[in-house]
Parts: C-alpha cells; sequence; structure tokens
C-alpha cells in the first residue's frame, strides 16, 4: 500500500548538526558542536542515559600513567595496533591515545567521580592487552558514569533531545548529506529534520546474534542508514566475541561479565580444574606473558599490593579473541564447566575486595543467578560484543565518504583494526565523539541555508514506515528476528567456514522475504511489534555485510576465525581492509584496500617481530 | 522445569491528563528456569501480543529503564526473578504487572517521565577549579559515588508519597534528585552554594523521612540516611544555626 504525504502529516525540524544516538559517542559530539556554537538535535532510540554506553563496565583506557609511570601515548598506541593484528588505521590509533587522557580528566571536570590512587589522582586498572594499568573507572560500572556525566553536562549546552525516536533514512543530494527521517516511538508522529552536517553515533549490531552482550538498541541501524546513503563500509567480518558473558541459567545467557574480573585477578579454569589459559599464549604474546602459574600469581601480588609490576601478566590478559577461542577449544576438547563454559574464580580475593572493586558484578550474579561469586567459581562463555567494522572515517575530521555525514564510536571504523582492546571503546567514545562534533559543526558554518529534500523521497519513507500496518495475517516479527538471530550464532559465529557462510547469504535473502510481509498489528502508539518489523532491514542488511566479508577473507585474524583457514595469512591479507558499498542496483558489493604505509616514526614504535612476521 | 504463568498485565493508554484508559489483560505462557519478569513480558510480546509497551535495554540492571510494579511493589522487570514472584505470589493467583503509577501513562507498562529530564536541567553543575588535574582522596569519593551508582529508574520517585499521593511534582525536586544534589553537595571539589536552592526550590522539607525511596532503590542506595537527612542537617546549619547566620549578616561563607 502506498501513502500519500498529503494524508499523513510530518514535523519539519532544522538544526545544524544532527546528532543520531545519544551514548558516549553521540553525547561527547554534542557537547562539541554546541561549544562550536551549532544548533544541535540529539536524537535518540531510547531514553537519554540509557544508551548501550550505560552497561560498559571496566574502564576507559588511556595512558595516563597515574599507576604506572612507565606508560605513555606510545605505548598505548602499540598496544592498540598489535591486540588490532595491525588492520587498524594508525592515523586514528594515535589520535586516539594521544588525546585519551585530556579526555579522561575533562571528565572529572564535569563532575565524573573515578576511583582513586593513593595520591589522589584517577586510577588505572590493569586489562587484556594493555602493558600497563591503563583503564579510568568506577568500579565495574564506568559505562554509567561516562554517560551520566556526558548526559549532565549536555543537557546545560542549549540541544534539543529528541527521545525515542527512531531514524529511518538519511537524505542526500549530489553525494552531500541534507537531512533525515524520524518517527517517534511513543507516538508514532513522523519527523523530518533538515540538516547541514549529520553525524552517526547509533553503536553496533551485535543483536544479530542470539548470544550477545547487547540490548534491543544494536540492530545495526547507524551502518545501515549510512550504507544506503552511499558510504563506504569498512572491516565487517571482524566481529568481538566477548570471552566472558554469563551462561547459566539459560535466560541471562550473554549478559557481560567484566574483564576487570580478570585485571583483579579473576583466573579461568576448566572442568579438570587446569588454568588452561597458558596453553593458549600466541607466538606474538610470548614474551609479554607468564609461562607458569607461579609467575602469574606473582604478578597478581606485585599489582594487588600497588607495586609497579615486574613480573609477567597472568595469560587471563590476553587480548579478547584469544581468551574466546580458548574457551571454545576446551569446551571442544570436552573440558567446558557445567553448562558449556569455563570457570572464572575471583573469590580467593577477600569478599569485601571483590565487593568493592566488582560491586556489579557481585549483584549481578548473586540477583540473576544465585552465586556468591566471593565464595563460588562464575561459569562464563563467549558471547557477541562488539563490531570492530563500521562506516569507514577520515582518520582526522571522522567524515564518511558522503560529504557532511559523519560516525564515531562503534558506528565507525578505523581504530581497533581485527580486534578491539577492553577499555578502547569508551575512550573511542569521547576521543572521536568530539572530533566528530568539531568538524560537523564546523561544515555547519560554512553552510548558509538548508537544502529542500524532494517530497517524491519524504513520501517513498513515510509509506515504507507505515508498510507494516497495511499487511495483515502475516509472522509476528519477533519470530523472524529469532530465527535471524539464531542462524547468524550458528553460521556466522565465532569460528566460520565457507560452506556455512554461503548458507548464511542464502538463508538472509530468505529471512528478508518473511521480514517484508510481517504484521505486527496494533496501533502507532509505542509498539514494539512495528518497530522490530522495521529494525529487521537493518539487521538483515548489517548481517549480509558480516557474512559477506567474512566468506571473503580467507584467512582467520583477530575476531574473525575460519575453521577452513585456520592460520593468519600475512603475506596475501595483513594490510588489507574489505570495504562494502552499495551498488547502483541495489545490490552489495566488496572490495578491499589498504591504509596508507605508517609513518617511520611511528613504525618504529612496533614490535620489530610482528612487523617480520608481516613480511615488512 | 517447565512450568506456566499467569500475569494480568495493564493493557491501555493515557487520556489527556495522562490517567490510565484500559484494563488488566491476563496471558498464560510458560516458563523456564532462571527467567525474570522481563522475560515473561518479552515472551507475551512473541506469543500473544506484539503491540505490549514496555521499556527495557540492559537486562542487568544498569540502565533504569525496565521500572514497574509487580504484585504492587515498585520493581525492575530485570532484576526481578520469577522464582522470588512464584514464592510470594498466593497460589492460583495471577502476577499483576502494571506501569509506574506517579507517572502519566503513555501505553501498556509504559510511563511519561519527561519530569525527570526536566527537573535534571534544573541541577547546577559541578563547579570547581579551572586546571584539569583534580586531586582528591578514594575517602572524599567513597562518599559520592555511593550517589553516582543511581541509575535513574525513577522507583523512588514513584514510591514517594510527596509525588505519588501529594503530585507536587512542581515544588519538590524527589529523591533521585536529592541523591544528585547530595553528590553536588558533596563533592570535594564544588564550590557551589546548594543550600539555598534545595531547601526553596526543591522543597526538601517536604521529605519526613519514611525512608520509603530507599527500600526500593534496586543501586542500594541509602537515599535516606546518607543523601536527605545530610542535606537536611545542612539547611539546618545554614537558616537556623545562630553562628552561621551571624556569620552570614557579616558576609563569611559558613
Amino acid at each position: 500500500m502506498r501513502y500519500d504525504i498529503s494524508e499523513e502529516s510530518y514535523t519539519t525540524h532544522e538544526h545544524d548538526v544532527v546528532i543520531i544516538g545519544a551514548g558516549g559517542a553521540g553525547l561527547r559530539a554534542a557537547i562539541a558542536a554546541s561549544q562550536e556554537g551549532a544548533s544541535v538535535a540529539l536524537v535518540c532510540k531510547s531514553m537519554l542515559g540509557k544508551a548501550h554506553t550505560v552497561m560498559a563496565e571496566g574502564g576507559a583506557a588511556a595512558a595516563l600513567a597515574n599507576k604506572d609511570p612507565r606508560d605513555s601515548w606510545k605505548v598505548h598506541f602499540r598496544d592498540t595496533m598489535k591486540g588490532g593484528k595491525y588492520l587498524n588505521d594508525w592515523r586514528m590509533a594515535k589520535i586516539h591515545a594521544q588525546q585519551a587522557p585530556d579526555r579522561i580528566r575533562e571528565l572529572e571536570t564535569w563532575g565524573a567521580v573515578f576511583d582513586r590512587t593513593p595520591k589522589g589522582l584517577t586510577s588505572q586498572r590493569n586489562f587484556g592487552g594493555h602493558t600497563y594499568p591503563r583503564l579510568a573507572h568506577i568500579g565495574d560500572a564506568t559505562g554509567l558514569e561516562l554517560i551520566r556525566t556526558l548526559q549532565e553536562k549536555g543537557v546545560h549546552m542549549g540541544m534539543d533531545v529528541f527521545m525515542e525516536f527512531t531514524v529511518r533514512r538519511l537524505f542526500t543530494n549530489n553525494g552531500e548529506v541534507t537531512g533525515c527521517f524520524a518517527y517517534d516511538r511513543n507516538d508514532g508522529s513522523l519527523h523530518l529534520f533538515k540538516a547541514k552536517s549529520i553525524v552517526l553515533a547509533t553503536g553496533g549490531i551485535t543483536r544479530c546474534w542470539a548470544v550477545c552482550s547487547g540490548s534491543w538498541e544494536y540492530t545495526g541501524e547507524g551502518h545501515a542508514l549510512a550504507y544506503w546513503a552511499g558510504a563506504e563500509i569498512g572491516d565487517m567480518e571482524f566481529v568481538q566475541f566477548h570471552p566472558t558473558g554469563m551462561i547459566w541459567p539459560p535466560s541471562v545467557k550473554g549478559i557481560l561479565v567484566t574483564e576487570g574480573v580478570r585485571g583483579e585477578g579473576g583466573m579461568l579454569t576448566n572442568s579438570e580444574g587446569q588454568r588452561f589459559m597458558f596453553d593458549y599464549i600466541p607466538e606474538m604474546y610470548a614474551d609479554e606473558f607468564a609461562d607458569t602459574e607461579k609467575e602469574a600469581l606473582e604478578w597478581v601480588d606485585e599489582v594487588i599490593s600497588g607495586k609497579l609490576a615486574t613480573k609477567r601478566r597472568p595469560p587471563e590478559l590476553l587480548t579478547r579473541d584469544v581468551v574466546a577461542k580458548a574457551i571454545n577449544s576446551e569446551r571442544d576438547a570436552g573440558r567446558s564447566s557445567e553448562h558449556g563454559g569455563a570457570y572464572l574464580d575471583i573469590s580467593w580475593r577477600t569478599p569485601e575486595d571483590v565487593k568493592k572493586k566488582l560491586p556489579g558484578m557481585y549483584h549481578q550474579f548473586k540477583e540473576l543467578a544465585a552465586v556468591d561469586i566471593t565464595t563460588t567459581k562464575m561459569e562464563v562463555g563467549p558471547t557477541a560484543h562488539y563490531v570492530m567494522g563500521g562506516v569507514k572515517v577520515h582518520p582526522e575530521t571522522q567524515e564518511s565518504t558522503v560529504i557532511g555525514l559523519y560516525a564515531a564510536g562503534e558506528a565507525a571504523t578505523g581504530l581497533h583494526g581485527a580486534n578491539r582492546l577492553g577499555g578502547n571503546s569508551l575512550s573511542d567514545l569521547i576521543v572521536f565523539g568530539k572530533i566528530a562534533g568539531e568538524h560537523a559543526a564546523a561544515r555547519a558554518e560554512k553552510i548558509d541555508s538548508f537544502t529542500e529534500i524532494p517530497d517524491e523521497e519524504i513520501a517513498d519513507v513515510i509509506s515504507e514506515t507505515l508498510a507494516p500496518f497495511g499487511r495483515e495475517g502475516g509472522e509476528n516479527p519477533a519470530s523472524v528476528v529469532e530465527d535471524l538471530r539464531e542462524m547468524m550464532q550458528e553460521k556466522v559465529g565465532i569460528i566460520r567456514t565457507g560452506t556455512l557462510l554461503n548458507e548464511a547469504l542464502s538463508d538472509l535473502d530468505e529471512l528478508e522475504k518473511r521480514a517484508s510481509i510481517t504484521s505486527p498489528g496494533g496501533s502507532r502508539i509505542y509498539n514494539p511489534g512495528w518497530h522490530q518489523a522495521l529494525e529487521l532491514g537493518a539487521m538483515i542488511d548489517v548481517s549480509r555485510m558480516c557474512a559477506l566479508a567474512a566468506l571473503q577473507r580467507e584467512e582467520s585474524r583477530g575476531g574473525h576465525t575460519r575453521d577452513d583457514f585456520p592460520e593468519s595469512d600475512h603475506k596475501h591479507w595483513g594490510k588489507v581492509n574489505s570495504v562494502i558499498t552499495q551498488g547502483k542496483d541495489g545490490s552489495m558489493e566488496i572490495e578491499h584496500t589498504s591504509y596508507p604505509a605508517i609513518d617511520e616514526e611511528l613504525k618504529a614504535l612496533l614490535d620489530a617481530d610482528d612487523l617480520d612476521q608481516e613480511g615488512e | 522445569m517447565s512450568e506456566e504463568v499467569t500475569f494480568r498485565v495493564f493493557r491501555g493508554v493515557g487520556d489527556a491528563h495522562g490517567e490510565a484508559l484500559g484494563k488488566m489483560v491476563d496471558y498464560t505462557v510458560e516458563m523456564d528456569e532462571g527467567m525474570v519478569v522481563l522475560d515473561v513480558i518479552h515472551r507475551i510480546q512473541a506469543e500473544h501480543a506484539p503491540d505490549l509497551s514496555c521499556r527495557w535495554n540492559c537486562k542487568a540492571g544498569k540502565c533504569g529503564s525496565c521500572s514497574a510494579e509487580v504484585n504492587g511493589m515498585p520493581r525492575l522487570m530485570c532484576m526481578t526473578r520469577m522464582e522470588d514472584i512464584m514464592e510470594e505470589t498466593p497460589e492460583g493467583e495471577p502476577i499483576t504487572v502494571k506501569p509506574m503509577q506517579a507517572f502519566p501513562i503513555t501505553k501498556d507498562l509504559v510511563t511519561d517521565i519527561s519530569w525527570a529530564y526536566e527537573m535534571n536541567k534544573k541541577m547546577v553543575p559541578v563547579n570547581g577549579p579551572e586546571e584539569l588535574d583534580w586531586e582528591f582522596k578514594q575517602e572524599e569519593a567513597d562518599r559520592i559515588q555511593e550517589f553516582r551508582a543511581c541509575i535513574e529508574c525513577m522507583l523512588c520517585v514513584n514510591t514517594c508519597h510527596v509525588l505519588r499521593e501529594h503530585q507536587k511534582f512542581d515544588e519538590f525536586a524527589g529523591p533521585r534528585f536529592f541523591v544528585r544534589l547530595a553528590g553536588l553537595e558533596m563533592h570535594p571539589l564544588d564550590t557551589e552554594n546548594r543550600i539555598p536552592e534545595i531547601k526553596e526550590d526543591f522543597g526538601l522539607g517536604y521529605c519526613n523521612i519514611t525512608k520509603c525511596c530507599t527500600e526500593v532503590c534496586p543501586a542500594g542506595i541509602n537515599i535516606t540516611d546518607n543523601a536527605i537527612i545530610p542535606l537536611k542537617e545542612r539547611v539546618v546549619t545554614e537558616y537556623y544555626d545562630p553562628i552561621a547566620m551571624i556569620a552570614r549578616k557579616l558576609g563569611l561563607k559558613t
């Protein structure tokens, strides 16, 4: 059914900068753009302060060197590149490492209250892949602190906030962004936003997997909106499966267990009681990790007593890709915990320490699993957690290949390469959120007037948005979503094969057909069935991007593991990033490109051994 | 373990004043081990009522979106285990789920909490040193970090009789925002004098410390003892302590 726009009214808004998404990146961008004098609309799917950032636990990585004076942006840069298996945009990794400390300090002047060192500075904790204690944190609720601080700062900046709005489409004219179209989830009303710049800060896509740590919001609309508008989407094969999600009882499966548990000395064991991570230390990390339990325990003792570490780190603090695959391998070898994962034990520390450093985990296990982690081991297993892939952006401006369209945070790609280090996400949000907001505002300032958006384009998106109400007798959208998530879990999961990925691509075509005829019923007022029917479009396209890019990359690296190509192929793939675009006929196209060669000065900071391996 | 459970859920919308227009509807679904109330609501959406409205995000007690009244008690649906609910519900009775009653209703379990965002804007931000490196001790941080744990679920506001029964939304900031104000007032580096507005604009005097707010806080914040009572003490010192009054007349900061 087509809708005549003369019968469907919509409200028009005009703002210099429209920011889509109000997690850490969106809020930081909105603050920056407002400070530059732009009029700002902040459009978000949830209520303000509830976005996905609120769930981040462990901390924000920044080389403040408050806990260990040996730390510096150079070591942080090196750790980030190494963790990303050198597929990162080194220019973003450099900017991130250099600017993260000031972004963290700035948060404190806006009211954040991080845990302190004995001297009264921001304290820092150890995390996987970081050479030194580097994560500013407040217990294990750092995301809450970050989003609340930005929210409290943001509401005084004069921006207009549109809560519970979902953006359906971006408009462009001659390759430049001109606005977007949204509906209000509360009352179903329709809204046109004219804008001179748009910032995508929409987070990730992990709701496409059955076992994930993400909320309903993580349906990949930002990735899809950019793709539909003609932007390049990069590195979509790289999905991070966090090694430690809850696995029991079934209803909590996937909920995150912070890496901070391991940073505080948590040990991973299998059904035979072995600390199995000693068997999974990759060659490239062999020099940096303890190879005996004795040394690992000595490191923990040093760190807990506040000394500078002289011993090597426990292998539980290897990068997430390595730990997740190790837990998977132990399960396959028949050594899993009772419910198919691994045991994670922090109970050897005092109950007071556990409750002070990991209060959220203590409550989460006590209330959801009836487990007291001060006395009992946790059971954990991998959960889809983060997508390294996203909108390709200019490293210094965060502008995408569509002029005036910017992206920051998880919606963008580049910083994390093939695998993100824990703690680098929260600092990513505030470093690149600020940069995106500033450049979006600077562009808006140079433009005098808003561009008219053609009626037929508006009519088209209205028709598409209301289409589910014109259908009867179709499936409940929830069942299509459930099948999509199960399929992605099985076929585009932590271990992939060419056969499964090909199957996934044809399954997605079938799911797309089913999605196009769902009928949620009900009215336009706060109707989750209707919302889900619409979200399916983005979920299917981002799932397709992931499967397609994974099928093409015939090697294993970071967050992409092929059972049929289990080794890293440095010669062919070591410097190659996938790029997906929408072809003229609407089909999905993929090619491969490389970042410019790294500066010699920065190259000298990287591990010479690794670079040899890369064939440099 | 698979047993059936019946939920009696409010279905309806708000009138022009946000008053509820609707009825309680029964839904019966199967229950799996370890389910929380929110899981059952999701199952009802998936099997019976795709348009049943409810807010949720993190499903782990971190975002404060899924507040509702379950068996008459204000709670987060994501942190309320069915095991406990079954235990408290009389045999054969349905479990009732209603939206928060203190706020205008939008639809089903969703309420209009825009008041909270308006109130948030009235909080004067932290006002400390110009430089970026702020130094303060963990002992000083401890006190306010308790308040920073607030997830803005609004269960305390929903429970507070000053707001729920007397609807003093225009004159009273409510427990959530006294927690916020206490966090600012007790910040070791904040220099703002917040006591006059806490007394005059935010109506602290309305609170008669019945501790209902503290009882329902899912973040375990001692709202009454650690936020509201210390603020009341500061108001007393500022306004009714004779030495402080003289000092103020002489233009000295107390």
